[in-house]
């Protein structure tokens, strides 16, 4: 019998390949901004991700009998691994980006049950659970030594480094906002640890100590403002997550600029902005409604620079996020759109004459 | 004019232009025509025709029986040869009652009593008219017109919105009717108006018909009519949609326009309430585009009512390639044709052969919660949500997330990325619920019945009883009176 097809009968030129596609695109700036800036050990830890990643994915999903193909094609695994990447120290040995990566699509995805089952973003929580297992690989961070610099690795010693674990001389560094805890502890503050170690022009820069994501922070912005062009995301739950880290900055750095950094300082460092234009607009693990999204995402702000400001981590992106994506079904069950003909309870407005 | 905020909606890429600069063709007159007897809301039309029987254009063949009912007509004079099922324009094929005519070529109408100056008719007097017309809206939501102007008029309705969004992807015959019949429908929204006795008449008309705009501005200069532009996104011709864009208000959930003061009525509806109260012609034909990227000339006809949809695309140079499907109604709401040999009814706005690319079919893949069916849905649903409970088998709970405010205007399946086809899951469990109150409904009337029949039985146990106490209590009575009398005569002796 001849299949009946249901209306409507025509279809917005998207799919999901797409999406991730776009996404992708939108990450290329700053990723090759961070190839240049760490030269051939980030690319390795980039490729190796992403490797992981694939065959991971394929393994178990050929391992659960479904076909694999289609499963790769939407892109969805390589995108979580590209994020991951971002997040790594440059220089961290392969196994922590193939931990990470298998952890990610195996374990956080697959495991629920696939695309759009996950409670957990993947990225951020390989992230969480790498620094929590492997604290000293994934807090060791370098100076930028760009391609061609004269301290830049060469290919061969990129292997080594990525590969070999081969130590670092001489050019390990605390990322900005480590430095900036492990200086207050020891009772130093704002106004002494900064000096020379920070200003917003090297944020900008990305002249300074992190991972591939944090050092182009700029870049990142303007790969999620092209996001927002294209309408893959909107900008509903990055702005309130840059608003839920920026107000209490602003607000603490009123009443103690000694203690307390400012609005900028925490805009640029850390994973602030690839959380908020890649991380908080993840589909599958924020609210459904613009409502819904924007407390999501101040949420993620404001857990952020709590956990900054006061937690044991230097940095809170990844644990914000993580709680927040806790809280995403209860948001979802208490903010939903209005009706139309009706009240936000749900109940026919009134069938008056005039009103 | 300030327009007001409107939720969701989607912009579909419009192919307008395969027919928008194709000015109305009257499509000849076809040998049979199929005329179904139900084409509007309400209970079909009662034939009142034999086999064989002659008839003259506009002609009654099939009258209005109920409450919400229209009448149909004949679109053409000639004779009638059958009155019996004939396949709808159902997905599944389908098919339903209609009456069969063979043209006789002359196209002869039926003297009709037309008017000079129509206003000089009471407004009871119109919408008798229009009644008789068998006019519904041409829109293609067919409710009856006359129904809707007497509840309007019973309502004190103070706001006339004529809709001119036509929205729909490739539709351009209410384009074409306002570009070139401008007057004629400015005429007709000012009977209407008249008819129901509304203050303010506003007709919305999309602000990607330039045209039609100015046609209209211009055949409305000087009158009570405002023409208004909105912008262009679909669902715009959901009467709904218009309202709240123009008056910013909603319609009560369950309610009905009415009971905000507002009636709309579609351009080509206002068309042909003209026709009918000037002329007294009913309604017999009507605007149809035929469009598609399978379509060699895209147009837009006038088409008799009951013309198979096959005439219509033989008419258009047929096919440059097998179409993928063929849709009557525009794509976005519109039903797949099982095959073309279905009448075009009142309703029909569009017959479309569609391409493979055009219609974007793609296997679905795992929904991705990514919320732009929530973005885009214009009622407030979560059509996630709602499809995920119904996929597990509980409608129920899609219920109390509001499925039955859904009004399957596609937009969330159109802008899925996952491609789910989530109106079809929609519209499975409407049907399921329509099927479970059915069967609660005639549960009920069973356990009714039961009922009575206990309740009969055991009022005849009752009756039975009873008879049989009085019976027994008059034997008795007559033994007592016999034993008394033989006392008596006892005594007596004694
Ligand atoms: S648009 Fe499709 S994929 Fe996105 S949330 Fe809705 S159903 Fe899921
Ligand atoms: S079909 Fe229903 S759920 Fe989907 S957008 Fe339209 S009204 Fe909303």
């Amino acid at each position: 019998m001849n299949r009946i097809a249901h209306s409507p009968h025509a279809h917005a030129p998207i799919s999901i390949s797409k999406v991730m596609v776009t996404v992708m695109v939108a990450l290329i700036p700053a990723t090759l901004f961070g190839f240049w800036l760490y030269g051939w050990p980030s690319i390795n830890l980039w490729a190796v991700s992403l490797i992981a990643s694939i065959g991971g994915e394929a393994l178990v999903v050929s391992w659960q009998g479904r076909t694999v193909r289609p499963v790769l094609m939407d892109g969805s695994g390589i995108l979580t691994a590209w994020l991951l990447a971002l997040s790594l120290p440059p220089f961290a040995p392969w196994w922590i980006a193939v931990l990470g990566s298998l952890f990610a699509v195996v374990i956080c995805k697959q495991v629920f049950g696939g695309l759009g089952q996950n409670v957990f973003n993947p990225a951020m929580a390989a992230r969480v659970m790498l620094l929590i297992s492997f604290p000293l690989e994934m807090t060791t961070w370098i100076s930028p030594v760009p391609l061609g610099s004269a301290h830049a690795p060469s290919l061969m010693e990129s292997l080594r480094i990525t590969f070999q674990s081969h130590p670092i001389d001489g050019m390990a560094s605390a990322s900005l906002l480590g430095h900036v805890k492990t200086e207050f502890t020891r009772g130093i503050g704002l106004d002494q640890s900064l000096v020379g170690y920070y200003a917003p022009w090297h944020s900008l820069a990305g002249d300074r100590a992190g991972s591939l994501g944090e050092t182009a922070a700029v870049l990142l912005l303007l790969g999620g403002l092209y996001l927002i062009a294209r309408r893959i995301i909107t900008w509903h739950a990055p702005v309130a997550m840059l608003l839920g880290v920026a107000i209490p900055a602003l607000l603490f750095n009123l009443i103690n600029s000694n203690h307390y950094a400012g609005p900028l300082y925490h805009l640029l460092s850390g994973g602030v902005m690839l959380g908020a234009f890649f991380i908080v607009t993840d589909p599958v693990t924020s609210p459904n409604t613009t409502a819904g999204q924007l407390i999501f995402g101040f949420g993620c702000g404001l857990l952020t620079w709590i956990i900054r400001t006061w937690g044991g981590y230097p940095e809170g992106v990844a644990f914000a996020v993580m709680l927040m994506n806790a809280a995403t079904p209860i948001i979802d069950y208490y903010v939903k759109p209005r009706i139309y003909g009706r009240d936000r309870k749900g109940v026919a407005l009134p069938v008056g004459k005039e009103s | 004019m300030k327009l007001f905020k409107l939720r969701g909606g989607v912009h579909p890429e419009s192919r307008k232009e395969l027919a928008a600069d194709r000015a109305i063709r009257v499509l000849p007159m076809p040998e049979y025509l199929y005329v179904p007897l139900l084409q509007h809301v309400g209970a079909p039309a009662q034939p009142n025709v034999n086999v064989g029987d002659k008839v003259l254009k506009g002609q009654l063949i099939g009258a209005s029986q109920g409450v919400i009912s229209a009448p149909v007509h004949a679109p053409t004079s000639g004779h009638i040869v059958a009155v019996g099922d004939y396949p709808a324009a159902h997905p599944s094929g389908l098919t339903a009652p209609t009456i069969t005519i063979k043209a006789d070529g002359e196209d002869r109408w039926l003297d009709t009593e037309a008017v000079s100056d129509p206003f000089v008719l009471s407004p009871d007097q119109i919408s008798a008219r229009v009644a008789a017309a068998g006019i519904v809206g041409l829109g293609g939501a067919t409710f009856p017109s006359a129904v809707k102007l007497n509840l309007s008029r019973k309502n004190n309705v103070h706001t006339l919105i004529i809709n001119g969004g036509e929205c729909e992807p490739y539709i351009t015959c209410d384009d074409r009717l306002m570009r070139e019949r401008a007057a004629e429908i400015v005429e007709g929204v000012r009977l209407i108006r008249y008819a129901v006795g509304a203050e303010v008449v506003m007709v919305g008309i999309e602000d990607n018909k330039p045209a039609a705009l100015a046609a209209m501005t211009l055949a409305a200069k000087n009158t009570e009519v405002k023409v208004i532009a909105v912008p262009a996104m679909y669902p715009m011709g959901w009467d709904k949609q218009m309202i709240k864009a123009l008056t910013g208000r909603e319609v009560p959930a369950d309610g009905r326009t009415a009971d905000i003061g507002v009636l709309v009525h579609n351009v080509a509806t206002a068309f042909a309430v003209r026709d009918a109260v000037r002329f007294g012609r009913p309604l017999v034909s009507r605007l149809v585009t035929v469009s598609g990227g399978s379509v060699i000339e895209p147009a837009n006809l006038e088409v008799p009512i009951g013309t198979l949809v096959e005439n219509l695309f033989q008419f258009c140079g047929g096919f440059r390639n097998k179409p993928a499907r063929m849709v009557l109604g525009g794509p976005m709401m519109g039903i797949q044709l099982a095959s073309a040999a279905v009448p075009i009814v009142k309703g029909s706005s569009g017959v479309l052969a569609l391409t493979d690319s055009e219609i974007g079919n793609v296997q679905p893949s795992p929904c991705i919660r990514c919320s732009s069916c929530v973005r885009a849905c214009p009622v407030g649903l979560l059509p996630l949500d709602m499809a995920a409970h119904i996929r597990a088998g509980d409608s129920s709970a899609a219920v109390t997330l509001g499925l039955k405010d859904c009004v399957a205007c596609g937009c969330c399946s159109f802008v899925c990325p996952s491609h789910i086809p989530l109106v079809h899951y929609f519209n499975f469990a409407k049907g399921e619920l329509m099927e479970q109150e059915r069967v609660k409904l005639k549960q009920e009337s069973t356990k009714k019945l039961a009922e009575m029949r206990n309740e009969r039985i055991a009022r005849i146990e009752r009756e039975r009883v009873e008879a049989a106490a009085k019976r027994k209590a008059a034997r008795e009575a007559r033994e007592r009176a016999a034993k008394e009398a033989a006392a008596k005569v006892v005594t007596e002796t004694a």
